[in-house]
């Protein structure tokens, strides 16, 4: 079964090609099976080979073709199978096909479904060869595809301009910690000779000792793909715009599978990290930093999907801290149950958004509790497993990155109290959000019930948003043995209580009608606050003013054509020279004369002057 | 003989698509077509029984009986002139992709050409001719020939079938191409000149004159000659003001002709002579050519993002590809260049048809103005993806030829000198915000109230086939380019290795 393992990716692909090629011939019901169908098969497929991995789990290699050879230079198309391919391709194709499921409904109603599902399926064929990709350069071929594929749909609906301008912000955005990362490539490649990241990681261990800066350089270069493309700062600021994109996209793309590409990208690479302890520092500090700023930005914010796209940043800056102090399985492990409640959240958005007339603003909802009953409890449990509420799936994964943060040496500790400060913050936004929109006084009234389509994927997610956390992860062959000295009890018991904290801080300032709080809030200086936040830091406005505004300045300078000024300029001296030329042609003898006699008694002097013995 | 008769063939196909404008106006275009696919039939079945192709067996640039083909008869005796043409694994790619895009072209101007339709397509097949002449020739006044030659049918093209501006446009673009042809001319000759002087004899022929000994000084100005004469038809910065101007203006069949192939004998120029004939001098002037390639990169990138023309834009694409083709040749080394001659072809492909698309566009909207466009999408779905299809895989998508080929050069580069790579690198952000760019004011956004109203046609299965083909061709070049690789590395093992020696001495 393993051996066949490229047919995973395939599926996608090849209906993504039919559905490109064949959109007008195919009727939506087809276009439905094609579409979440192949995505379904692609998961069996998968369980399949995850039953067999359990009994074997030898990793294995399947190699289609050499991609290309020259000299030494010799990446293949070839797929490497070990449990945290495994996880990844479980997220992918698990969480993919219950998103692809719930759009069937809710797209139903959109002229292009087809090219709706095609470029959806690509997706899924292009994160699928990211994450089973055996060597870098395949793997930025998925990377690289799955941002073609983010760009291609939140600027799915291309008839509005602004959406596509998120497209493309998010295109170019990625695109420049993408660049980072190729010339991370380049140096990997000529320094080491290989790009197979098992041959990679052996050899750069053999040939790098811990501290050179070789190894940090390319580290630092690989980190910038990885946070381009996992929104953290300062390159996370796409995300939220990406948000433009239809809800479901925003599920399984902005949430639960391409954003954490990079910390795949540093989970896989992880034995070169571990040559570079600054590179390590770097990861942890921008996780830690990103978390707290997303965190607080998504707790000022009104867009039901702006809050959770914050969240997602904030989210995988835990991950980013996870990876940061070394703790891989514990990253990898919120990574997945982040794919479940995140997805849960964004899915239960949609269902508000689609029974709604596309309302996005959480003070025009309100007491939905009781209207959109299934929604309601999907955003319960997930926002109690994103607060990490003891016994979700958030509590166990967010719990351990927290734990093992703790018992880094140096500044372990600061880094458990700043992580602590973020569930504060994570607690108290996102059950804003549930009182916000599911209790208190109805606003606008839901025009439709959700079909089992969109209900099923809800239901599931909601059962992995608990259980997630039973699960146990088959990484220990994947990653080095951290240290299991247990933190002293007093740490567990606050990391646990903070998140409650938070609930209890976000019912009394979000509950109900409280007029003090509106009172309070409405000071100068908490709107000046809340206006900086809501901006999200007044990052857009900085890079507009240091890179894009002169960017564009520069282009309009150099739409004319500077250049051709110099080519026209010796046109010009052309013509003038033409000019005074033809004015000796004046037509009148005597002026002929004179300049014959003017012009032979030049040149015999100058004869006699360089040859005097020849006249 | 079979070079010979691949020049006779278009050349013949000319003045039959000029006859046969008399019996039927829409009779020239389907001769056109019809030669082109006879010789590229002919090339292949000719090619196909070559045991030294078939083997991959590498050549070594000084001596032509290790080439694939050669063919050689005295033409002016006294001055040691010679037809001499020959056929190494660089020069067959080119000749595949002329006349592949010449076919292109033919099916882009299939209904645009409204005027004198058997004199175009006699001009096209001409500058074809020429084209594949540049590519075979050995002999350096024969090379000249034709590097002449292909300039006059193209500078009819423009100046008799473009738009609005054609007559500065074409005139533009023949002084910038003739006056940087007088310096190869200058340079051709005192090179003779310099090699009589050692060995007596006056000789053309590339085979004799790459061993020609010469003090640096004269080394220098001579590679100079040849290298601006190139880098003004690449075109590289500062020389490429002629492009945006000449492609602007010619026809779709011309856009598509200048940027496919036109371009690359610029590149093929600097690969097969500027190089290997001044092997030192060249490698002193590196740096400075590859900062040129460089700039060309960044300069052409910037530029295409203000241009309000469809096909300025992609104009400008090219400037900033045609950088990264610098770039890589200079580094001279088996990746880059490998690299640059992926991404002459890759670039002939996808720059084809983006100009294709543009011509399509014309012909519909009468206007290139992208502020009168947007939203097309909406009324042509099938154009729309294409055009994203070749606008991704112009940005250098992996999985389509253009990544392989700036990946390569980037690769290369790197080795040789690394911000100098970090540097071109920057190329593919400022790609992708032109390109985007031009997806967005074309078919995306809202429409547009003056096109909105016009009832425009989709792609039909003409055009759609014409770019399936061009599709799949990029999807193999970016996912199994090995064939490609193995051909050209036949030239490539023994150009190094020539001008490696050249080093040493």
């Amino acid at each position: 079964m393993r051996d066949f393992v490229w047919f995973i990716p395939l599926l996608p692909l090849a209906s993504s090609v039919l559905l490109m090629i064949a959109s007008s011939r195919l009727t939506r019901r087809s276009v439905a099976l094609l579409g979440v169908g192949s995505v379904g098969l692609a998961a069996v497929l998968t369980g399949a080979v995850a039953l067999e991995f359990l009994s074997d789990s030898t990793p294995v290699e399947v190699t289609l073709w050499t991609w290309m050879k020259i000299d030494s230079l010799a990446p293949r198309i070839s797929f490497y199978i070990d449990g945290l391919t495994l996880v990844m391709m479980c997220v992918i194709t698990g969480v993919g096909f219950l998103i692809h499921l719930f759009s069937s409904e809710f797209m139903q109603d959109d002229d292009s479904y087809a090219r709706y599902f095609a470029y959806l399926n690509m997706f899924i064929a292009a994160m699928l060869i990211l994450v089973l990709a055996d060597n870098l350069l395949l793997l930025y071929l998925g990377w690289e595809g799955v941002g073609v594929c983010s760009y291609l749909l939140v600027g799915f609906w291309y008839r509005d301009s602004a959406n596509g301008r998120a497209a493309r912000k998010a295109f170019i955005v990625t695109r420049i910690g993408d660049t980072a990362m190729l010339i991370g490539l380049l140096l990997l490649l000529t320094e080491l000779g290989t790009l197979n990241i098992r041959t990679l990681m052996q050899v750069a261990s053999e040939q790098w000792s811990i501290g050179d800066s070789l190894p940090t350089i390319a580290c630092l270069l690989l980190l910038g793909g990885a946070i381009g493309k996992s929104a953290q700062f300062p390159l996370h600021t796409w995300l939220p715009d990406a948000m433009a994109g239809p809800t479901p996209v925003s599920a399984l793309i902005h949430a639960a599978t391409m954003v954490t590409a990079g910390v795949y990208l540093i989970a896989r690479t992880h034995d070169l990290f571990l040559l570079s302890p600054s590179a390590m520092h770097t990861v942890a500090f921008i996780g830690i930093a990103t978390s707290l700023m997303a965190a607080g930005t998504a707790l000022v914010q009104s867009d039901i999907k702006r809050i959770l796209a914050y969240s997602t940043i904030s989210q995988i800056g835990y991950m980013f801290l996870a990876l940061g102090v070394g703790a891989w399985t514990a990253g990898v492990f919120h990574l997945m149950t982040h794919a479940f409640f995140k997805a849960l959240l964004f899915l239960g958005s949609g269902a508000i958004i689609h029974c709604l007339h596309h309302e996005h603003n959480i003070f025009k909802m309100g007491g939905l509790r009781t209207r959109m009953p299934i929604t309601f409890w999907s955003f319960l449990i997930g926002s109690a497993a994103l607060a990490a509420l003891p016994m979700t799936a958030g509590f166990f994964s967010k719990d351990l990155i927290l734990l093992q943060a703790y018992q880094r040496p140096d500044f372990g500790p600061w880094l458990w109290g700043a992580g602590l400060l973020g569930a504060l913050i994570t607690a108290i936004y996102s059950f804003r959000l549930v009182f916000i929109v599911f209790f208190g006084d109805a606003k606008t009234e839901p025009d439709r019930e959700i079909g089992w389509q969109m209900a099923l994927p809800l239901t599931v997610l909601c059962a992995l948003s608990i259980i997630g956390g039973y699960f146990s992860l088959p990484l220990a062959d994947v990653f080095p043995l951290v240290n299991a000295e247990h933190p002293p009890h007093w740490v567990e018991i606050i990391s646990i209580s903070v998140p409650l904290l938070g609930v209890f801080l976000a019912y009394i300032g979000f509950y109900g009608q409280r007029p003090r709080i509106d009172s309070w809030t409405k000071t100068p200086l908490v709107q000046r606050v809340g206006q900086f936040l809501r901006s999200g830091w007044r990052l857009d406005e900085v890079f507009d003013r240091i890179a894009v505004k002169p960017y564009y300045n520069l282009a309009n300078a150099l739409q004319n054509e500077p250049i051709d000024r110099f080519y026209e300029a010796i046109v010009r001296l052309n013509q003038a020279i033409h000019r005074h030329l033809s004015a000796t042609q004046s037509g009148r003898m005597r002026w002929y004369i004179t300049s014959m006699m003017v012009g032979l008694i030049a040149t015999l002097g100058v004869a006699m002057k360089i040859a005097p013995g020849a006249i | 003989m079979v070079m010979l008769n691949l020049l006779l063939i278009l050349l013949a196909g000319g003045f039959l698509a000029l006859l046969c404008e008399r019996i039927d106006k829409s009779l020239p275009r389907i001769v056109a077509l019809a030669v082109i696919i006879a010789a590229l039939i002919y090339l292949i079945t000719s090619i196909s029984g070559l045991s030294a192709l078939n083997a991959l067996q590498a050549s070594t640039p000084s001596d032509p009986s290790s080439w694939f083909m050669h063919f050689k008869t005295p033409w002016i005796p006294a001055f040691g002139i010679h037809i001499e043409l020959a056929l190494d694994g660089i020069s067959l790619l080119m000749i595949l992709l002329t006349l592949l895009l010449g076919a292109v072209a033919v099916s882009a101007s299939w209904t645009d050409i409204q005027y004198r339709q058997g004199v175009f397509e006699a001009n096209l097949l001409w500058t074809l001719a020429g084209v594949l002449g540049v590519f075979m020739a050995l002999d350096l006044f024969l090379f000249f020939l034709f590097w002449e030659i292909m300039l006059i049918p193209m500078y009819f093209m423009i100046a008799i079938w473009g738009h609005e501006n054609r007559g500065y446009a074409a005139m533009k673009f023949f002084i910038f191409t003739q006056a940087s042809g007088l310096l190869m001319l200058v340079a051709i000759l005192a090179l003779v000149a310099v090699n009589r002087e050692v060995t007596g004899v006056y000789t053309f022929s590339y085979f004799d004159l790459l061993q020609t000994k010469m003090d640096e000084t004269t080394a220098y100005w001579l590679m100079l000659g040849f290298f601006i004469s190139f880098v003004v038809k690449l075109p590289g910065f500062p020389f490429h003001t002629w492009l945006p101007d000449a492609h602007t203006q010619a026809p779709t069949a011309g856009s598509v002709i200048l940027a496919g192939i036109l371009l690359k004998t610029g590149a093929y120029g600097l690969i097969r002579f500027a190089v290997p004939l001044f092997p030192d001098a060249s490698m002193h002037f590196a740096p400075v050519a590859m900062l040129l390639g460089i700039v060309g990169i960044i300069y052409g990138a910037i530029a295409a993002l203000s241009q309000t023309d469809f096909k300025r834009l992609v104009a400008y694409s090219s400037v900033s590809h045609m950088g990264f083709i610098l770039l890589g040749v200079y580094a001279w080394n088996t990746l880059a260049l490998q690299g640059a001659i992926m991404q002459m072809i890759a670039h002939g492909f996808s720059t084809a048809a983006l100009f294709m698309i543009a011509g399509a566009l014309q012909e519909r909207l009468h206007t290139r103005d992208m502020r009168e466009m947007g939203g097309l999408w909406q009324q042509m779905p099938r154009m729309g993806a294409v055009a994203m299809f070749f606008i991704i895989a112009a940005l250098g998508l992996p999985g389509l030829g253009n990544f392989v080929a700036e990946f390569l050069i980037l690769l290369g580069v790197f080795q040789i000198n690394e911000w100098m790579a970090v540097a071109g690198a920057m190329g593919l952000i400022t790609g992708a915000v032109y390109s985007l760019i031009l997806m967005q004011r074309s078919f995306q956004g809202q429409p547009n109230t003056h096109s909105d109203k016009l009832p425009l046609a989709d792609f039909g299965p003409r055009e759609m086939l014409t770019m399936s083909l061009m599709m799949i061709a990029l999807i193999a070049l970016g996912l199994y380019p090995q064939p490609i690789l193995d051909v050209s590395q036949t030239a490539l093992g023994g150009l190094l290795d020539s001008t490696a020696l050249g080093i040493t001495q």
